[in-house]
C-alpha cells in the first residue's frame, strides 16, 4: 500500500510517495541520501537513527515514514550552512568528541534539541537527555565536554570543564 | 523487516472501534509505534492493517473536579512537559523520567504503555496508587474500568476485540498527599527489575491513611500490595513501620528468574525499594502539609 505524504526535510519541502511499511529512517537513507543516521539495534535503544522531528529527537527506525507526514525533520546533513559547521559539529570537532564517528551524527542532534531547549542544562542533564545515544567507542566524556564548551561559548551553562 | 500492511486512519473514535472489529487480529492500533514496530522487527508479530488514533484527539491532559483525565495517545514527552502533572501528580513524573530515552519518549504514548501490559510498565504501579481508571471505548459505548482490572496477565488486558482504551483518569487527590515511584534498573534506558510505588496522606497527628503500594515486574501483572498497605493503615509512622511493611511487600509478590535478575534478588529489591519510595512519600506529603 503506497502513501503520498509532504514533509519538510532539513528546510526543504519534499513530497513522495512511500510504501506504508518503511521507516523514516529508509527514506532519509534511501530516498534522500541522507545517510547521517543509521540503523543499528533498529528497535530504538542505540540512538544512531536520531533525527529531530518538529525539534524534537525521534527514534527514526521505529517511525513508519507516513507518520512523519506534515513534519519537519532536520538531519544532521542540514546543520552545516555551506562550509560553516554548527557550533555543535565545531565543538565535537575541537574537543575531539567523537571516534568512529558512527553515533555522532545522533549525538549532535540530540545535543542541539537540548540546548535549544534548555541551553542553562546542567552536566547530570546533559547525561540524562543524552542516555538515548550509545557510543561503543567511549567518546561520552569528550561529547558532555563539547556540549558544555558550546554552552560556554553562548554565554550559559554551568562552567566548561 | 517489516510484514506488507495496509494503514488505517479513523477520523473518530467510533471508526476505529468498527474497523477493530472488522479486522480482528490482522489489526492492531499504532500509537507511538515504540513497542509494535520493535515486535514487527524483532518478535515475528505480523499484521494486516495499522490503526492509527492520531485523529482522534485523545492528545490531552485535563484537571478538573473529576480528577486528572489523560488521553491515551498522549506521548511520554508532553507528560514530561506538563506543569499540572508536575505540580499535582509527581509520582508519574517519577515514572516517566525513567522510561526508555528522549528519542522514544518523544513518540511513545501512555495508552500504548498500559496496553501493551508488560509487567514491568513504569506507567502502571504510580497509576494503580492513584486508584486510576481506564476509560474503554467500543461499538457499544464507554465502559470504565479500575486499572486494578486491567492487566490480566503478562501483554494481556481487559481490551476484547473492537475495543480502544481512550482515557485514563486520577480522582482528585487531597492536597497533602504524597507518592513516589522507584525503578531498579540495570542501565539507563533499561525497563524495570523492580518498580515500587507509594503514596499515602500523613494526617496531622503523623498517621498515615489511604495508603498504597504498588508492584511492578515481580509478577504476571503490576500489583498493589494489600497486606503492607493494611499494615500501614492508620498507623503512626516511622522508619521501622517502613521497614516492615518492606518485609510484608516482600512476600506478597511472585517474581521470575529471568535475564535482568533472579526472583530472590528481586524480591529482596521490593523489600527495600517499598522501605525507599514509603519514606519518600511520606517526606512529600509531609513537605506539602508544613
Amino acid at each position: 500500500m503506497r502513501i503520498k505524504i509532504a514533509l519538510k526535510v532539513n528546510g526543504q519541502q519534499k513530497s513522495l510517495e512511500v510504501d506504508a511499511d518503511r521507516t523514516l529512517l529508509e527514506v532519509l537513507r534511501e530516498d534522500f541520501r541522507y545517510h547521517g543516521a543509521r540503523e543499528a539495534c533498529g528497535a530504538g535503544v542505540c540512538g544512531a537513527c536520531t533525527v529531530l522531528l518538529n525539534g524534537k529527537p525521534v527514534s527514526s527506525c521505529l517511525l513508519l515514514a507516513w507518520m512523519a507526514d506534515g513534519a519537519e525533520i532536520e538531519t544532521i546533513e542540514g546543520l552545516a550552512q555551506g562550509e560553516k559547521l554548527h557550533p555543535i559539529q565545531q565543538a565535537f570537532v575541537e574537543e575531539g568528541a567523537f571516534q568512529c564517528g558512527f553515533c555522532t551524527p545522533g549525538m549532535i542532534l540530540a545535543a542541539k534539541s537540548l540546548l535549544d531547549q534548555n541551553p542553562e542544562a546542567t552536566e547530570e542533564q546533559i547525561k540524562d537527555y543524552m542516555e538515548g545515544n550509545l557510543c561503543r567507542c567511549g567518546s561520552y566524556p569528550k561529547v558532555i565536554k563539547a556540549v558544555k564548551s558550546v554552552q560556554a561559548k553562548m554565554g550559559g551553562g554551568q562552567g566548561a570543564k | 523487516m517489516l510484514s506488507d500492511f495496509e494503514y488505517v486512519v479513523p477520523d473518530n473514535i467510533a471508526d476505529m472501534c468498527d474497523v477493530l472489529k472488522q479486522y480482528g487480529a490482522e489489526a492492531r492500533v499504532l500509537a507511538g509505534g515504540t513497542d509494535l514496530l520493535v515486535q514487527m522487527k524483532r518478535k515475528g508479530v505480523q499484521l494486516g492493517y495499522l490503526v492509527t488514533g492520531r485523529s482522534l484527539g485523545l492528545n490531552y491532559i485535563t484537571d478538573g473536579p473529576q480528577g486528572l483525565r489523560i488521553g491515551a495517545f498522549v506521548t511520554l514527552s508532553e507528560i514530561e512537559r506538563s506543569g499540572l502533572v508536575r505540580q499535582k501528580y509527581p509520582i508519574i513524573l517519577d515514572a516517566v523520567m525513567k522510561m526508555a530515552s528522549p528519542q522514544v519518549r518523544n513518540l511513545a504514548t501512555i495508552g500504548g504503555n498500559l496496553c501493551n501490559a508488560a509487567p514491568s510498565a513504569d506507567l502502571a504501579p504510580p497509576l494503580l496508587a492513584l486508584d486510576a481508571e481506564v476509560t474503554v471505548f467500543s461499538q457499544s459505548g464507554e465502559r470504565r474500568l479500575q486499572l486494578e482490572d486491567f492487566f490480566l496477565g503478562p501483554g494481556l488486558t481487559a481490551l476484547t476485540n473492537g475495543e480502544i482504551l481512550s482515557e485514563i483518569r486520577v480522582p482528585q487527590l487531597p492536597p497533602t498527599w504524597g507518592g513516589a515511584y522507584l525503578k531498579q534498573q540495570r542501565t539507563a534506558e533499561d525497563i524495570a527489575i523492580v518498580g515500587v510505588a507509594a503514596s499515602m496522606l500523613i494526617s496531622h497527628n503523623g498517621c498515615a491513611s489511604n495508603v498504597r503500594i504498588a508492584l511492578g515486574a515481580v509478577g504476571p501483572t503490576p500489583v498493589r500490595a494489600v497486606k503492607a498497605e493494611a499494615f500501614l493503615e492508620g498507623q503512626l509512622i516511622n522508619e521501622e513501620k517502613f521497614k516492615r511493611a518492606g518485609e510484608i511487600a516482600r512476600e506478597e509478590c511472585t517474581p521470575i528468574d529471568d535475564v535482568r535478575a533472579s526472583a530472590m534478588y528481586r524480591k529482596r529489591v521490593v523489600e527495600v525499594l517499598t522501605k525507599r519510595a514509603l519514606k519518600e512519600a511520606a517526606s512529600r506529603s509531609l513537605a506539602l502539609s508544613s
